[in-house]
C-alpha cells in the first residue's frame, strides 16, 4: 500500500511539475544600464508590459549590476523552469552560452548579439539602416548642408550608427558636412543629458541645424539643446517626436520591444524557434516614426524620399556599410 | 592617533560591528519603508552569500577583488596618501595581463603565464600610480585629485585601445579575443570539486590575493622600507628630519599601491572573463578604500572586510533576485551605508566608548 502510495506521490508530483514547466513565465535579464535607461533596456522594457497587458501573465525580471552577475540571473531563471529567459544586451553573449548549453531543455533568447546553439534565439538588427533613413532626412531638412551626431560611448555599435549616417546623408547630398562627437568614454557617456547639450551646442555654433543623438540618456539633452536653439533634433531607439513637438525631425526606432515580446508570445504558444533574426528596415525591425508631432516638418518629398530608400534598402538595392563586419567607415 | 587608549580588541572588534550593527539596522528601517520584512532580507542575503557551494563561491570572488584593491589603498595609507585613483590602475592592470596572456596562452600553460601576468599587472598599475606620485613627491600636486583625473584618463586610453588596435575583428564588442587554456587560471571548483563551489568563478588568484596580504603585511611592519613609509605617514616633518626621504617614500609607496590595484585585473581578465574588455573594473578600485578603512589598513582586517564586502554584493544579488521589490538601487542604498558607518562615520561612537571605557581606570592607564 505505501509502495503504491509513495508512487502515486511521485506522479501527482511529476505532473505538477511538468504542468509547472509548461505554464512556467517568462524571464528576461536587462544589461547593466538598467531598465529605466530612456533607451535599449527600456524598450525593452516597453515589449515585456505590453506582453503582461496582453496574456495578464507574470514576467520575471532582473536588472543586472555588473556583468559578473548575469550567469548566476540566468541560471537562477533557468533552474527554476523559467520559460524563455531573455538576455539583453550584447555583454550577456558569453554567459548565456554557458547556461544554455547546461539547460538543454530550456529555451533562451538574446537580443543584440549572436549566440550559437540549438536553444537560442538571437536577435540582431542592422542599426546602420535606421541611421542610414535618419541621415537622408537630415541632410534634406538642413538648410546650410552642415549636419550634426553626438554618440554616447565610443563604442562599435555607434560608430556604426554614425557610419550610417554619414552614407544616407551623402547620398542626399553629395557636399554634405557631417560634425560628431562622442560624449565620453565610460558608460556613463550614456547617462550625461548636460554634456550632450554642451556638444550639441558646439555643433550649432559650427552650422549644424539637424543633429541625432546616439546617446541613451545623453540625447535627452542633446534634443533638449536643439530645440531650445531653435534646430532639429533626431530621436532613437524610441520615439522621441512628442518630447519637442515640431522641433525634433524624427525618431529612429530600434524595435527592442518587438524582439522581446516576439520571444515570448512564440515560448507562450509553443512556436519558439531558436536561430539567428537579423532586423532591419525591411522587416519593421528598424523604422521611422511619422506621427502628429513631426508631420509639418517632413515634407512630401522626404517622405517619398525616405520611403524609397526602405524599399531599397529591402530590396538589396541599397546596401549600407557596416563597419562591425566591413571594417573602417569609408565615408 | 587616539587607537592607543583604547585596548586592541575594542578597536579591532567592538567598534567594527557597532558601525556594522548600525548600518544593518538603518538598512533593516531601509527595507521596512518599503514593505518587506526585514529579518527575512538578513535570512536571503545571509544564505545567498553563505549558504551554499556557489554563493561561497562568488562571495569569495568578489572579496578577491576587494583585497586587492583594499590592499592597494592601505599601503598609500600607511604613507599618509589617499589612493582613490585604484579605479584607473585596476583597470590599466588589465592591460598587463591582457599582454601576457595574449602573447603566451597558445604556447605555455597556465602557471607560466601566471608569474607574467602578475608583472605585468602589477608594473601596469604601478605605471599608472607613476605620474600622480612623482607630481606629488615633487609639485605637490594632491594625489587625490591627480590620482581621480586618471581614473578618466585611463577609461580613454583603455576606449581607445580596445576600439582601434585590440578589438577582435567584426567584433560588436570592443573586447580582444577569448585567452586558450594558456591565459586561463583554474576554477577553484575545478580543483577542488568537493567544496561544490558550481559556476561561481572564483579561481586560483584568491590564493595570489592572500598571498599579498601577507607580503604587505611583512613589508609594512617587518622591513625598513615598511618603517619608513609608516614614519612618513604618521609626521612627515618628523621622517624627514630623521634623514627619509619624502619623494622616494612618496614614490614608492604609491608604486606598491598602483601596482596592488593593478593585480586585480588577474581576477578579472585571466580569472573570469578570459579577455580584456571595457570597464571591468565597474568600482571596485572605490570600494576598496571602503575596504581598506573597515579593515583599519591591515591586512587580516583587509581581508575580513574583503569578505564582508563580497557577502554584500553576493547576498545583494540574491536578495534582489528574490524580492522584486528590493531593486539593485536598494542594494547600493544598503551597500552605501555599510560604507557610510564603517568608513565616514568611523569615529562616530568612538567618543562614547571612549568615555566608557576609561574614567574608570585613569590610574591604570598611567601604571601601565
Amino acid at each position: 500500500m505505501w509502495r503504491f502510495n509513495s508512487r502515486l506521490l511521485l506522479a501527482v508530483l511529476a505532473v505538477g511539475f511538468s504542468a509547472a514547466g509548461a505554464f512556467a513565465e517568462p524571464a528576461i535579464v536587462y544589461s547593466v544600464g538598467g531598465k529605466f535607461d530612456g533607451s535599449f533596456n527600456e524598450s525593452a522594457f516597453a515589449g515585456v508590459e505590453r506582453f503582461r497587458k496582453e496574456t495578464g501573465e507574470t514576467v520575471r525580471e532582473f536588472e543586472l549590476e555588473r556583468d559578473a552577475q548575469s550567469v548566476q540571473a540566468l541560471r537562477n531563471f533557468a533552474s527554476r523552469g523559467a520559460e524563455p529567459v531573455v538576455a539583453i544586451g550584447f555583454n550577456q553573449a558569453n554567459a548565456l552560452g554557458q547556461v544554455a548549453s547546461s539547460f538543454p531543455e530550456s529555451d533562451f533568447a538574446i537580443v543584440d548579439m549572436v549566440v550559437e546553439q540549438p536553444n537560442v534565439r538571437s536577435y540582431v538588427f542592422k542599426e546602420q539602416e535606421g541611421a542610414y533613413i535618419a541621415g537622408l532626412l537630415a541632410a534634406m531638412a538642413s538648410k546650410n548642408g552642415t549636419i550634426g551626431f553626438v554618440g554616447g560611448m565610443d563604442i562599435p555599435i555607434i560608430r556604426r550608427f554614425l557610419c550610417g549616417y554619414k552614407q544616407g546623408a551623402l547620398s542626399v547630398d553629395a557636399d554634405v558636412r557631417v560634425l560628431f562627437n562622442m560624449t565620453g568614454d565610460t558608460p556613463a557617456a550614456f547617462a550625461d543629458p548636460v554634456r550632450g547639450g554642451e556638444l550639441a551646442a558646439g555643433q550649432i555654433q559650427r552650422g549644424a541645424d539637424v543633429i541625432i543623438q546616439a546617446a541613451g540618456g545623453t540625447g535627452i539633452g542633446v534634443l533638449q539643446k536643439a530645440a531650445d536653439a531653435g534646430v532639429l533634433g533626431i530621436g532613437t531607439d524610441s520615439n522621441q517626436n512628442g518630447l519637442h513637438p515640431g522641433k525634433v525631425l524624427t525618431s529612429i526606432r530600434k524595435r527592442v520591444d518587438n524582439a522581446v515580446y516576439d520571444s515570448f508570445k512564440s515560448a507562450k504558444e509553443g512556436r519558439f524557434k531558436p536561430g539567428i533574426q537579423v532586423l532591419g528596415v525591411a522587416d519593421g525591425g528598424m523604422d521611422w516614426v511619422l506621427d502628429e508631432n513631426n508631420k509639418g516638418l517632413i515634407t512630401d518629398e522626404m517622405k517619398a524620399a525616405a520611403e524609397a530608400a526602405v524599399a531599397g534598402i529591402s530590396d538589396g538595392s541599397i546596401t549600407v556599410h557596416d563597419v562591425v563586419s566591413e571594417g573602417e567607415c569609408p565615408f | 592617533m587616539s587607537a592607543g587608549r583604547l585596548p586592541r580588541w575594542v578597536d579591532y572588534v567592538l567598534i567594527p560591528f557597532l558601525n556594522l550593527a548600525a548600518a544593518f539596522l538603518v538598512s533593516g528601517l531601509v527595507v521596512i519603508l518599503i514593505g518587506e520584512n526585514p529579518l527575512d532580507a538578513v535570512r536571503i542575503l545571509i544564505w545567498g552569500s553563505l549558504g551554499y557551494g556557489e554563493g561561497i563561491g562568488f562571495t569569495l570572488f568578489y572579496a578577491t577583488n576587494f583585497i586587492f584593491t583594499g590592499l592597494a589603498v592601505a599601503v598609500a595609507f600607511h604613507a599618509g596618501l589617499f589612493n582613490i585613483g585604484g579605479e584607473g590602475q585596476a583597470y590599466v592592470g588589465g592591460l598587463g595581463v591582457a599582454f601576457a596572456c595574449l602573447a603566451l596562452d597558445r604556447y605555455v600553460p597556465w602557471y607560466v603565464t601566471l608569474p607574467f601576468a602578475i608583472l605585468g599587472s602589477a608594473a601596469m598599475g604601478a605605471a599608472w600610480a607613476f605620474i600622480p606620485a612623482w607630481l606629488q613627491a615633487t609639485r605637490g600636486s594632491h594625489v587625490v585629485i591627480t590620482t581621480i583625473m586618471f581614473n578618466f584618463i585611463a577609461s580613454s586610453l583603455m576606449v581607445y585601445l580596445l576600439n582601434n588596435m585590440l578589438k577582435k575583428a567584426g567584433s560588436m564588442q570592443p573586447e580582444t579575443r577569448t585567452f586558450e587554456d594558456g591565459g586561463r587560471l583554474p576554477f577553484l571548483n575545478d580543483l577542488f570539486p568537493s567544496f561544490g563551489f558550481g559556476y561561481a568563478p572564483v579561481n586560483l588568484s584568491l590564493f595570489v590575493a592572500l598571498a599579498a596580504s601577507v607580503l604587505v603585511w611583512l613589508l609594512i611592519w617587518r622591513t625598513k622600507l615598511g618603517f619608513e613609509i609608516r614614519s612618513f605617514g604618521a609626521n612627515a616633518t618628523a621622517a624627514v628630519y630623521a634623514g627619509i626621504s619624502p619623494v622616494k617614500t612618496i614614490v614608492i609607496a604609491m608604486l606598491i599601491s598602483g601596482g596592488l590595484a593593478g593585480m586585480m585585473a588577474i581576477n578579472e581578465i585571466m580569472g573570469s572573463q578570459h579577455r580584456l574588455l571595457i570597464d571591468f573594473v565597474t568600482g571596485y578600485g572605490f570600494v576598496g578604500i571602503a575596504v581598506a578603512l573597515m579593515g583599519r589598513a591591515h591586512p587580516v582586517g583587509i581581508v575580513l572586510a574583503a569578505i564582508l564586502f563580497g557577502m554584500l554584493y553576493q547576498g545583494g544579488a540574491e536578495l534582489s533576485f528574490e524580492m522584486p521589490n528590493i531593486t539593485r538601487d536598494m542594494i547600493i542604498v544598503i551597500q552605501g551605508l555599510v560604507i557610510l558607518f564603517a568608513g565616514a562615520l568611523e569615529h562616530m561612537f568612538r567618543p562614547a566608548i571612549v568615555r566608557l571605557l576609561t574614567p574608570s581606570r585613569p590610574l591604570d592607564a598611567k601604571e601601565a
